[in-house]
């Protein structure tokens, strides 16, 4: 079967239609429902496709942590920017980090101003640069949630040349829902979770959550009608009064994940607590390499002095809070006047992923 | 970031394997999966297959919310 056919059924605008009126008339049954997604392409799916404005008005979806580059804390891109000083040193990067503003600068002002800094799509391109240019140091930024997580640690279990190393910055997204649970900031009646971190990592990990906060959680897909079935889903589990973990995805998710790839994770990684911008430490959410992997660990490697007492954001940006399901982008006083693509105050507004910079391309974030 | 997309399996040898992006052919790693074959869709993620795409569970979910909501709108 050609997947093309497949996926048009998930772009059915009947079926939408549909499944628009299930959630209205799910609606009636509940009194207010505030459901939360973590993952930067949903916001995406949800902003351009319209969604917020096709729910009811007592249901609203929220975005929160799902972009590691916002997350990223501007300690971990101080380090990656010294490194990139460096006179022998290389360092290597996804292009959505590339822009992104740091305590003084981004990594791209720091490559225009001399530092030796190269975009690359994956880490298998950095490992190619570090075999072409023995006589350099390259170091790989690698951040990204356990989507990307696995490639770091195959590639690092494949015994990479010598002259390569990383500067770990992995985030683990479980832990960031627990830990918006135990904030209590904002009302959370349900989680749309991320269908690629959950392709990795299965239904598992989110159910002892699920039993504990007894709050339902739906693993939905990136089409408009997958984020549109997540959100009936959801509602459905909120009227029966039921928590659990139930997958929309069902293309990509299996219930124990991609195993192999988890048994790469588990190799090399240990999960440790870990700053996230915006939202502070969280226990057990991101991973430092375990012994017998320590020597590719840039920051040790050549002895970087990381500051983490560096502020997380720039006076006046909102980003925290957007990350923290608080608030919309159009909260801030900031949005598309002083912060634009074009000149990003928060991190939020750089990458594809971030809330901000959806919101500014492709429209209004708030529900009409 | 977490942008994975489908690609058809075209040939496979070891670890690496040649996909087709709807016209466009790379190679890719995929020593994340077993048992890929030339046919499979795949997840691409940063130039990593992530998982093999079953579209029959694809159809199956699309059939049953369908049927659910066909159903529901003859209770109405
Ligand atoms: S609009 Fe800019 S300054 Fe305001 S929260 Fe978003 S990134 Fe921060």
């Amino acid at each position: 079967m050609e997947l093309e056919k497949v996926l048009r059924g998930y772009r059915s605008a009947e079926l939408a239609k549909k499944v628009v009126e299930h959630i209205n008339a799910l609606a009636k049954e509940v009194e207010e429902a505030n459901i939360v997604h973590v993952c930067g392409t949903h916001e995406y799916t949800i902003v351009k496709s319209g969604i917020r404005s096709l729910l009811p008005p007592n249901v609203e979806v929220r975005s929160g942590p799902g972009c590691p580059v916002c997350v990223c804390p501007p300690s971990d891109i101080d380090a990656a920017i010294e490194l990139a000083f460096r006179p022998n040193v290389v360092v290597t990067t996804f292009g959505d980090m590339y822009r992104v503003p740091s305590t003084k600068y981004s990594l791209a002002e720091a490559a225009a101003k001399g530092a030796s800094v190269r975009v690359v799509y994956g880490i298998g391109d950095a490992v190619e640069l570090a075999k072409k240019m023995p006589d350099k140091e390259v170091v790989h930024f690698a951040i990204g949630f356990e989507t990307t997580a696995p490639s770091t640690a195959y590639v690092l279990s494949a015994d990479p040349p010598p002259n390569f190393s990383i500067v770990p910055s992995h985030r683990l997204i479980p832990p960031a829902i627990e830990h918006l649970l135990n904030l209590g900031e904002a009302r959370i009646d349900g989680f749309i979770l991320p269908g690629h971190v959950s392709t990795i990592i299965g239904a598992k990990p989110y159910r002892p959550i699920s039993q504990k906060y007894r709050v339902p959680q739906v693993i939905a897909g990136f089409e408009p009608l997958d984020v549109l079935i997540g959100v009936a889903m959801l509602l459905q589990q909120v009227v029966e009064g039921r928590s659990e973990v139930e997958i929309e995805y069902t293309r990509s998710v299996r219930e124990e994940g991609n195993v192999r790839a988890q048994q790469f994770m588990e190799k090399i990684f240990e999960p440790v607590e870990a700053g996230w911008r915006g939202i502070g430490k969280i226990p057990k959410s991101g991973y430092r390499l375990r012994s017998g992997y320590e020597q590719y660990n840039a920051i040790s490697r050549f002895e970087v002095e990381v500051d983490e007492s560096a502020p997380d954001t720039k006076p006046g940006c909102r980003c925290g809070e957007i990350l923290r399901g608080l608030c919309y982008p159009q909260d801030c006083p900031l949005f598309g006047k002083i912060c634009t693509p074009r000149s990003p105050w928060g991190p939020c507004m750089v990458s594809s992923e971030g809330a901000c910079f959806i919101a500014y391309r492709y429209g209004k974030s708030v529900k009409l | 970031m977490c942008l994975a997309i489908p690609a058809k399996v075209l040939e496979v040898s070891g670890d690496t394997a040649i996909v087709d992006f709807g016209g466009v052919k790379r190679e890719i790693c995929i020593a994340l999966l077993e048992n890929v074959k030339p046919g499979d869709y795949v997840l691409v993620h940063t130039g990593f297959a992530i998982q093999v795409i079953d579209e029959e569970e694809a159809m199956e979910t699309l059939r049953l919310w369908e049927e659910l909501l066909s159903s529901q709108q003859v209770e109405v």
